[in-house]
């Protein structure tokens, strides 16, 4: 029933904006994958619930004004009016509906969008660990045991886990066009699923300021064919670089505006290490909904 | 001996900080210099300074957000060229460091240092008059509040100049605040200034709630109050239930960074994420102590300038009282993104939507108040009608946010600045400058040149949508907050659009800062002689423009609501029969005192120079000690002397 009221609406919606707002420059009105999209269709839906109240309130406004207006000896003169029974119920009532409906939609959705919730798909998730530091992302990747510095490859079409924690202060991993962002915490590991529906380079950004290299947070996101990710891969195996903690602790120091880099062997301890970094000589964090290290 | 002070501390090679700092200076030289030349030093200290008359401490407060306000505006101005010239190779004229510095303070003196002390000014001037009291209860509180905020005026002001200020956001989210990740004095300043001013707010929230409660004139109910006095009421109540959680935050993450403890740390089992809870905890029910008394504002203002009653009286009230108790139970919304599960995130985000109902009724009702007036577009009107379709705007992107689905595209993005903008420009601020308009007269005993200030009303409304519509773009293009420098090309023109709306807007204040002026050069021309310039309903007009410093020589007797309107359809105001003496509180240097030692203590625990914090605690004290043991601060006002003053303006 949920579904088969918020198409409606959405149509309804979609009727109200502006149709320059599906212009491709809006990344959030231009989703390429499946959470991204959903959330488009949330805000069409709930801004054009909202336009229901919204508009009659402005025009009323403009109205009254311009009716009543002191000069006009025509327009009803009712000064001791003050309290009527069926205006009461209606300014209290509309909002409480358009509320209401809201509030069922919120629920919904919220759920349906939990971050941390694993999206189906006949396609095994792939598994990206991403630590922030100052001021780059370093993606691992466990299964592949690579690692890259500001780019982010997955095949397209496939749910991506990624399991997000940072070195240092905190940040907000956000892909735009795929959707949901997630903060990015020292000795937590946030879970956030996206999925690319698309293939395409995608701009990721830090979406919570973290110091003075904060601008130059931004990475690319890489959606790619099977073979292209096979690709990708390969590329970093050839690297020689490796991921250990002399280089790790080089990478974590803080730099501005990185350079891609890749790492073609990565220790596959090293993002529970940095989790745990935290956690040591102390209590683990209190985590909501984040979990804390595995 | 000066702790970590020096000359190095100073920004010599800041061309763009030095040039403000002598702007600055130049301008205090000629306050002096107007105020030596004119022989005005003595009248200032004996008429303002030591004034506990809550007329002038309301007046002082609104000088200190309108000066502030500029400060404010100018770092608007630099933040938005930076953004319109910082693109691809270009990056602007501010380094990070600094650009840092200027969003920071832009936010921490436009919410603590205009917004707070604009409302509270504005409480100060109207909420005895309108419940016919003769001043507040604590008179000499409120002169010590009105000098704490100052001393937190004076110290972020001074951070320009001696060392930095924050480069964290005006929110100072740990752990970037914590030593670690900000090891200067900016951090240092900003717990200071907003440890003092707290305090000053929280003790303003003591005596209006306790004014509101104990001191309305005879027949005065509850609900027969001024809704203007319901707003600052619940206001006052939500000071007190919040601004002690910033007070306990900021001396947790001072603790931090002082003696090294762990509450808010990365390591050592520190929880950075309880400080925005804390934060947040005070930081959403601040919202609404400055969106109350505007949203009361605009009730006195509708209301008055549409000849008629206020429709729905009580459903206002109740619609204040919802508004009161949800905003308590709101301030995960500002977090949807940290990870909490959906259930959580669905009760945070359904209780803020629900606060959309009570504040949608008020919005119906003012438009219902309108409805069969006779609606005169004077300016206090103008701000009341652009803040309906301006805050229904923001109000609608606010539930938007409210979806935490809708949220996690749009947390931190320009689209969130411009939401907020929205509803704190169109509510607050809009509000602040009809109160302004709405309650001069009553202050001063003239008017504001109307036509001026209709000019700067039209510039802040079409500037305030140039600049804030195109950020609401942006944020759909996935533009977050606080970058200093981009590269997206589809951004730029939005940005562009953005900077000329600041233009404006600037052009907005300067009308306002001609009409003023220009009406101080016509006082003599637009004097209020009646005290009642614009046919109002509340007991503030009942009494001469400016009140004489008792308010009221007889206390009104209240029989329902809208008392000065059913006093004159009595046919006015009766003169009494004989007069009384009147029991008045003395002025006092003790808050002046206060204020002071109180910068000297921040200052010097911000430098780490503790001989000096020692010497400003002990000053406080011995400042308090010694007004407790003075028994000679209060005097009755002869019966006499009050048929004097009360015939010289009649």
């Amino acid at each position: 029933m949920g579904q088969k009221l918020g198409a409606g609406l959405l149509r309804a919606a979609a009727l109200c904006l502006p149709v320059s707002l599906g212009g491709c420059e809006m990344a959030l009105f231009d989703p390429q994958g499946q959470i991204g999209a959903e959330e488009k269709n949330l805000i069409l839906i709930a801004v054009g619930l909202m336009l229901l109240v919204v508009i009659p309130v402005i025009f009323m406004a403009l109205f009254f004004a311009w009716r009543y207006r002191a000069s006009n000896d025509k327009a009803t003169y009712a000064p001791n009016w003050d309290y009527s029974s069926k205006i009461e119920a209606v300014v209290w009532g509309a909002p409480v509906l358009i509320v209401i409906i809201l509030g069922a939609v919120c629920w919904t959705s919220t759920h349906a969008l939990d971050p941390a919730q694993p999206i189906a798909s006949e396609a095994k998730p792939i598994d990206i660990e991403v630590v922030a530091l100052d001021w780059k992302w370093l993606f691992i990747y466990p299964d592949q045991r690579v690692a890259s510095v500001n780019e982010a490859a997955f095949p397209v079409d496939t749910p991506v886990r990624f399991d997000i924690t940072s070195a240092t202060v905190m940040n907000s991993f956000f892909i735009p066009q795929l959707g949901s962002q997630i903060y990015a915490m020292a000795g937590m590991d946030s879970k956030l699923y996206l999925i690319a529906n698309a293939a395409g380079v995608y701009d990721g950004e830090s979406a919570n300021f973290s110091g003075s290299g904060f601008s130059g947070m931004s990475f690319k996101a890489l959606a790619l064919s099977n073979d292209g990710f096979d690709a990708w891969v390969a590329k970093a195996r050839q690297s020689s670089a490796q991921l250990g903690d002399a280089a790790y602790a080089a990478l974590a120091k803080p730099s501005e505006n990185n350079p891609v880099q890749y790492y073609g062997e990565v220790d596959p301890r090293l993002f529970g290490g940095i989790i745990g970094e935290y956690m040591k000589a102390g209590m683990a964090p209190i985590c909501t909904g984040a979990e804390s290290a595995r | 001996m000066l702790g970590n002070l020096s000359l190095s501390v100073i920004p010599f090679d800041q061309p763009i900080i030095i040039g403000a700092v002598a702007f600055m200076i130049l301008g205090g030289l000629a306050v002096v210099g107007g105020l030596t030349y004119f022989a005005k030093w003595k009248w200032l200290w004996t008429e303002y300074l030591t004034s506990v008359d809550h007329k002038k401490i309301g007046v002082m407060y609104i000088v200190i957000a309108l000066v502030m306000l500029l400060r404010g505006f100018v770092d608007a101005v630099m933040m938005r060229t930076q953004l319109a010239l910082s693109y691809g190779p270009d990056h602007g004229y501010l380094p990070a460091h600094h650009y840092d510095q200027v969003f920071s303070a832009h936010g921490v003196i436009m919410i603590f240092f205009v917004a707070m002390p604009f409302v509270i000014g504005l409480m100060n001037i109207v909420v005895p008059l309108q419940i016919g009291a003769r001043d507040v209860a604590f008179p000499f509180l409120n002169s010590i509040s009105l000098w704490l905020t100052t001393a937190a005026v004076v110290l972020v002001n001074l951070s320009l100049f001696i060392g930095e200020f924050a480069m964290t956001g005006w929110t100072a989210y740990p752990p970037l605040s914590e030593l670690p990740y900000s090891p200067g004095v900016g951090v240092d300043y900003y717990i200071w200034a907003l440890q003092i001013g707290g305090v000053g707010s929280l003790l303003t929230g003591v005596n209006f709630f306790v004014t509101i409660i104990k001191m309305r004139a005879p027949g005065m109910k509850l609900m027969n109050m001024p809704i203007f006095c319901w707003t600052a009421l619940c206001a006052n109540m939500l000071i007190l239930g919040a601004f002690p959680i910033l007070t306990v935050t900021l001396a947790l993450l001072g603790l931090d960074r002082y003696v090294g403890m762990h509450f808010f740390t990365n390591d050592q089992g520190g929880e950075p994420m309880l400080y925005v809870n804390l934060f947040w905890a005070w930081g959403h029910p601040e919202v609404y102590i400055l969106i109350l008394p505007a949203f009361g504002v605009f009730s006195e203002v509708a209301a008055t300038f549409s000849g008629k009653r206020l429709f729905g009286y009580v459903s206002m009230v109740w619609a204040t009282l919802a508004i009161t108790v949800l905003s308590f139970i709101v301030w995960l919304h500002h977090f949807f993104t940290m990870g909490a599960g959906a259930d959580v995130n669905t009760f945070f985000g359904i209780a803020t939507m629900i606060i959309a109902v009570p504040t949608g009724v008020k919005i119906f009702n003012w438009l219902f108040t309108m409805y069969r007036g006779r609606v005169r577009f004077a300016t206090p009107m103008l701000w009341t009608i652009g803040f309906i379709v301006t805050f229904t705007i923001g109000g609608m992107s606010g539930v938007l946010m409210a979806m935490p689905g809708a949220d996690f595209l749009l947390h931190n993005s320009l689209f969130l600045i411009a939401h907020f903008h929205n509803v704190i420009i169109g509510g607050v601020l809009f509000g602040a400058f009809a109160g302004f308009a709405y309650w001069f007269p009553k202050a001063t005993g003239f008017t504001l040149d109307e036509r001026i200030g209709k000019a700067a009303f039209w510039c802040w409304l079409i500037g305030f949508y140039v600049a804030f519509m195109p950020l609401y773009v942006l944020g759909f293009m996935g533009m977050t907050r606080r970058l200093d420098h981009y590269d997206n090309p589809a951004w730029r023109p939005w940005l562009a659009v953005a900077a000329l709306g600041v233009a404006i807007v600037a052009l907005g204040i300067f009308f306002q800062i001609l009409q003023i002026v220009v009406s101080v050069r016509n006082r003599a021309k637009n004097r209020d002689a009646t005290g009642d310039p614009w046919n109002g309903r509340s007991l503030e007009w009942a009494t001469a423009s400016p009140p004489p410093f008792y308010n009221f020589a007889e206390v009104p007797v209240v029989t329902g609501r809208d008392a000065f309107t059913t006093i004159k359809e009595q046919g006015g105001p009766a003169r009494p029969a004989q007069f009384e003496d009147i029991h008045m509180p003395r002025n006092t240097a003790a808050g002046v005192f206060v204020g002071g030692f109180s910068l000297i203590l921040g200052f010097a625990l911000i430098w780490h120079i503790w001989w000096m914090a020692v010497a400003g605690a002990l000053g406080v004290f011995a400042t308090l000690l010694v007004r407790a043991s003075n028994d000679d601060v209060d005097y009755y006002v002869p019966r006499a002397e009050v048929a004097r003053i009360e015939r010289s303006h009649s």
